[in-house]
């Protein structure tokens, strides 16, 4: 039967693929959301790729699809490397999280990662970055700067990636300077410049002067140089381009020491399923150069906090911290613990507004 | 100089000839591009065209072309029943998202019961979901006669919007730690549209769209209906005569084309894709408005031109991971191919002639 | 939540600046609808101009000369969907689905050094006097030329296709072909011109958004708005006064969106973003009665011997 026939040269080719793993060249697969050409979260990504590619030579091959859907084209893609006989997939999206379980389960000895999820299995692996802390610098930085007293903050959809690094900004921003006030658009998009460029603007007209971003393209930046008398952060890439003013200071998505590291893994057979989420001490996140539009003091005084945790001595969320609402969550001392951190649903005590829905 | 002199009939030969002819021309074009972009173009066109079906994951990307090409087909053959009639409904996109939404929120209503009624209530709610959206325009024009290009295409944004907040609100996984999308309904037996048969690609909607080509070819050559729809395209006049009523003509067609764009976003939310996500629409109700033109509205050849959609996606996908073709020249491979297939189409319908001087 | 500290003279101002991107595109597109042939390939034509401006207006140091070139780029894109549908009769539709695929890919292609990259600033122009009367200054008088542009156009294709004789020969091509043929009109030329021409407006649109709005490229930056340009098209029944208040508005709810969310009002935003698109539903049904309707002969294929 034709049919028999072809399923037993899928068992017999999945095998194959399967058994792939012991030639010499290891061959590392990325699946992108975007194209390598966003400038922002995938190309950050692709940079990643490339360090591997330097760093190991010939020993390693790579390949990459990008401006993949999520979904049933995800499945494909992945399922497609995997065949190919990738030994180690990397899968860049929250919305990947599905397709890569589905495939991971069809494959035990291909190992995967998946950035930003909280699904794993003996051969899936998720890793994320503490974004977070890198918000604390700015909120840091911008308490202490602004003017008008007025942050704006740009945020793309209300997921808990982002109300955290709402809070993160806020704490510390609050810290410095009680008068803060921010101003947040949630502008349902991680990428359409010209509603970030008209989100900008319309903050920047309502008095802020500080405007952070949690969208992808520079478009803010370019508003809030036209605007003058902005300042502004670089999100996901440095945005060098628009230093010293109105960028400031930027948060840089590094994955390369956590993609060498895993490749690394999987050539020594050493590569194990984990939960990772690493900040400013692994490198994952990196504050990008802090320019002399800021302060000589408060340049240090960002820098000590970025070293403080860098060192594990602080936590950008230690008690005590009450909800909006005024409930209490975080006693004197206590720090958040990750779980509440990955799911944060809510804003903490100061913050005006409510989470759409 | 050469003139175009219409053909009497269309071409039988050129009919077939054509598409086979776009081809090689796209090959040729496509290769020089790839050829520009430093990548082998022989190797580049084969990888397109072979790898899927013959080459030696062949046994995975089969079933995935009928994954890819079911919901092509099925919208496809939804909207030449109305492009046949001059019923111009380019929404097919916002019919195929509600219904994935209304097929979706049946089942999610349901969880965790298991029983096997789920199932076809959800194909009944996503074929309402997209007639009901479909009804906007057709209810619209009839009672104001607004045009319904726009309005079907206006109903696209509305329905995306929509998705977005259902994704982020409503339908919201609360397992899922406050991430948007929705629960998987892959892992939810009842309703798991799974393949039918494992490994060769065939769910429910596979099996849709292969009944909706034969209902539809049944429908234009053997019901009086279907002569009513290709009357009303080719000669209104002679139609409003044979006793059409353009009214219920309407209502047919945008509903037909809306439930089946339903139906196709029913079966891939709960099969292929698995959940509502914000992004989970990917264009097939825009790609199928191409594909059911490249079929020349016939419904045999919306199932191939569906088929040979798909193969270019996924023979690109390949190109892209094996060669390291960007994104972007796929896509332009696969525009330059549309072009092609529509430029030659011309030879379909009409014969080239050396222009002679007439005298008047 | 505090109204006040929403400037009614800013956001007016960013309105003119949101709109001017699918103001010309709108344009470009009502003088092709008008000439009888649906071009559903707008955005293709939009982001095709977006990066051809770019790229040249960072090679050659001047915005002007990139807006020319942005220009230029479009009318090319949109020569292959007039060479489609114009002499080989394709399917307008489908030509049109084509061309925004192609456009989409081609520009990706094409910009791929220019990522990251800011290009030469330009200029707003600093109108004496005029700039300084209070609110209307600020509203009206502060704009970089292109918003000027935009209006211009609105003035001159509402004058020409009202008055001109050029007008009256591209509406009756669009109104009855097979007549106009008859009268010894070259209608292939003619539409083949406005082809052109919608994508030349396309063109300078998408360049509006990667030299001035934003000012970047990054792939696939027109997010949409050909396809909003083309809503406009409709919703203004084909006329050119019609198509500046629909851009308006449709850029207004934008911004006026976003400045509430800034002011503290808790909006539903995913319904709020419906709203353009139910609007011009909404405008569809009330102008139904009304007299203007779409060209008769819009999307359907000429060929000279029937």
């Amino acid at each position: 039967m034709k049919l028999t026939h072809l399923l037993t040269s899928a068992a017999l080719a999945l095998g194959l693929a399967t058994t792939a793993v012991a030639q010499d060249k290891t061959k590392v697969g990325f699946i992108y959301v975007g194209p390598i050409g966003d400038g922002g979260w995938t190309y950050e990504h692709d940079k990643g790729r490339l360090a591997i590619e330097e760093h190991f030579g010939d020993q390693v091959e790579t390949v990459y699809q990008e401006s993949v859907p999520e979904g049933a084209d995800a499945e494909r893609a992945i399922t497609q490397m995997a065949l190919q006989g990738a030994d180690l997939i990397f899968t860049t999206s929250f919305g990947f999280m599905e397709p890569t379980v589905a495939v991971a389960e069809k494959f035990p000895n291909v190992k995967f990662e998946h950035a930003t999820g909280y699904k794993t299995l003996p051969n899936l692996s998720t890793y994320s970055a503490r974004f977070y802390e890198g918000r604390a610098v700015q909120g840091h930085i911008a308490g202490k700067m602004t003017k008008s007293n007025i942050v704006g903050y740009i945020a793309s959809f209300p997921i808990p990636e982002v109300i955290r690094g709402i809070n993160a900004a806020y704490l510390h921003a609050k810290k410095v300077n009680p008068e803060i006030e921010f101003k947040i658009i949630w502008a349902y998009t991680w990428f359409d410049p010209a509603k970030e460029a008209d989100a900008a603007t319309a903050l920047i007209e309502q008095g802020a002067d500080v405007i952070l971003q949690h969208t992808d393209s520079t478009a803010p930046q370019a508003a809030a140089e036209k605007a003058g008398n902005v300042i502004t952060f670089g999100q996901a890439s440095d945005m060098a381009e628009y230093k010293p003013l109105p960028r400031v200071s930027s948060i840089i998505d590094n994955w390369s020491p956590y993609y060498i590291a895993r490749t690394q893994a999987v050539i020594d057979g050493t590569w194990e399923s984990q939960q990772v989420w690493q900040g400013i001490d692994k490198g994952m996140v990196e504050i990008g150069e802090i320019t002399d539009a800021v302060p000589a003091d408060v340049k240090d005084e960002a820098l000590a906090l970025k070293q403080a945790m860098a060192e594990g001595e602080y936590h950008p969320f230690t008690g005590p911290i009450n909800r909006q609402d005024g409930s209490a969550w975080l006693a004197e001392g206590e720090v958040a613990d990750d779980g509440t951190l990955l799911g944060m649903d809510f804003y903490v005590e100061g913050i005006s507004g409510q989470i759409p829905n | 100089m050469l003139k175009l002199e219409k053909r009497p009939q269309p071409s039988r030969l050129w009919t077939w000839v054509t598409p086979l002819l776009a081809v090689v021309i796209t090959m040729l074009a496509g290769g020089a591009l790839f050829a520009a972009l430093g990548k082998d173009p022989v190797e580049a066109i084969a990888t397109i065209f072979w790898q899927p079906l013959f080459g030696e994951f062949a046994f995975y990307y089969r079933p995935q072309l009928l994954i890819k090409g079911a919901p092509l087909i099925l919208i496809a053959i939804g909207l030449s029943l109305g492009f046949r009639a001059g019923i111009w409904n380019i929404g097919a996109e916002g019919q195929y998202i509600v219904g994935a939404l209304t097929g979706a929120g049946v089942g999610l209503a349901f969880y965790p019961t298991e029983s096997v009624l789920i199932f076809p209530l959800m194909v009944l709610a996503g074929a309402l979901g997209g007639w009901a959206w479909a009804m906007i325009p057709a209810v619209l024009k009839l009672r104001f006669g607004t045009n319904e290009i726009l309005v079907s295409l206006m109903l696209v944004y509305v329905a995306e919007q929509l998705l977005a907040a259902m994704a982020l609100g409503p339908m919201k996984n609360p397992e899922g730690m406050g991430f948007p999308g929705s629960r998987n309904l892959r892992q939810y037996e009842s309703a798991h549209n799974a393949e039918l048969i494992t490994g060769t690609g065939m769910h429910w909607g596979v099996v849709a769209a292969f009944i909706a080509v034969i209902f539809a070819y049944v429908l234009l050559t053997r019901h009086s209906l279907g002569y009513h729809i290709r009357l009303t395209g080719q000669a209104p006049r002679a139609a409003r005569f044979a006793g059409v009523r353009p009214a219920r003509l309407v209502l047919v067609c945008l509903g037909t084309a809306g439930a089946l764009a339903g139906l196709a976003g029913m079966f891939e939310v709960s099969g292929p894709a698995g959940q509502v996500s914000i992004d989970f629409n990917v264009g097939y109700g825009f790609t199928a408005i191409i594909v059911a033109f490249l079929g020349r509205l016939h419904p045999l050849g919306i199932l191939l031109a569906g088929l040979l959609m798909a193969l270019t996606y996924i023979g690109g996908e390949i190109a892209q991971s094996n060669m390291g073709l960007p994104a972007a020249a796929i896509q332009l491979f696969q525009g330059m191919l549309l072009f092609f297939l529509l430029a030659v189409d011309v030879l379909t319908n009409y014969r080239i002639r050396l222009a002679r001087r007439e005298v008047a | 939540m505090d109204m006040g500290s929403i400037s009614p003279e800013l956001l007016l101002a960013s309105l003119m600046v949101a709109a001017t991107p699918i103001l010309l595109a709108a344009l470009g597109e009502l003088v092709v609808e008008r000439a009888g042939v649906l071009n559903l390939g707008v955005e293709g034509m939009m982001i095709t101009g977006a990066i051809c401006g770019f790229a040249v207006a960072v090679n050659s140091g001047s915005p002007a000369i990139g807006f020319v070139a942005a220009a230029g780029g479009g009318a090319v894109l949109a020569l292959l969907f007039a060479l489609l549908t114009q002499v080989a009769l394709a399917n307008q539709v489908a030509s049109g689905l084509a061309l925004t695929l192609f456009g989409l890919g081609l520009s990706s292609l094409l910009g791929q050094g220019y990522v990251g990259i800011k290009p030469p600033p330009v200029a707003k122009l600093d109108i004496p006097l005029l700039g300084d009367i209070p609110f209307l200054g600020r509203v009206l008088f502060s704009h970089d030329l292109m918003v000027y542009l935009g209006l211009a156009l609105v003035g001159l294709i509402w004058w020409v296709l009202k008055y001109s004789r050029a007008g009256l020969i591209l509406r009756a091509v669009g109104e009855n072909h097979d007549a106009a043929h008859a009268l010894g009109y070259k209608v292939v030329r003619i539409r083949v011109m406005a082809i052109l021409f919608g994508g030349a407006c396309a063109g300078l649109g998408g360049a509006y958004i990667s030299l001035i709005r934003v000012p970047q490229w990054t792939e696939g930056m027109t997010a949409g708005a050909g396809w909003i340009a083309l809503a406009l098209v409709v919703f203004a029944s084909w006329k050119a006064g019609r198509v500046l208040l629909g851009a308006w508005l449709f850029g207004g709810v934008t911004v006026l969106q976003l400045n509430l969310q800034a002011a503290g009002f808790a909006i539903p935003v995913e319904y709020l973003s419906m709203s353009p698109y139910l609007i011009t539903i909404l405008v569809l049904v009330i102008m139904a009665g009304d007299k203007s309707r779409a060209p008769a002969s819009l999307g359907r294929i000429f060929h000279a011997s029937q």
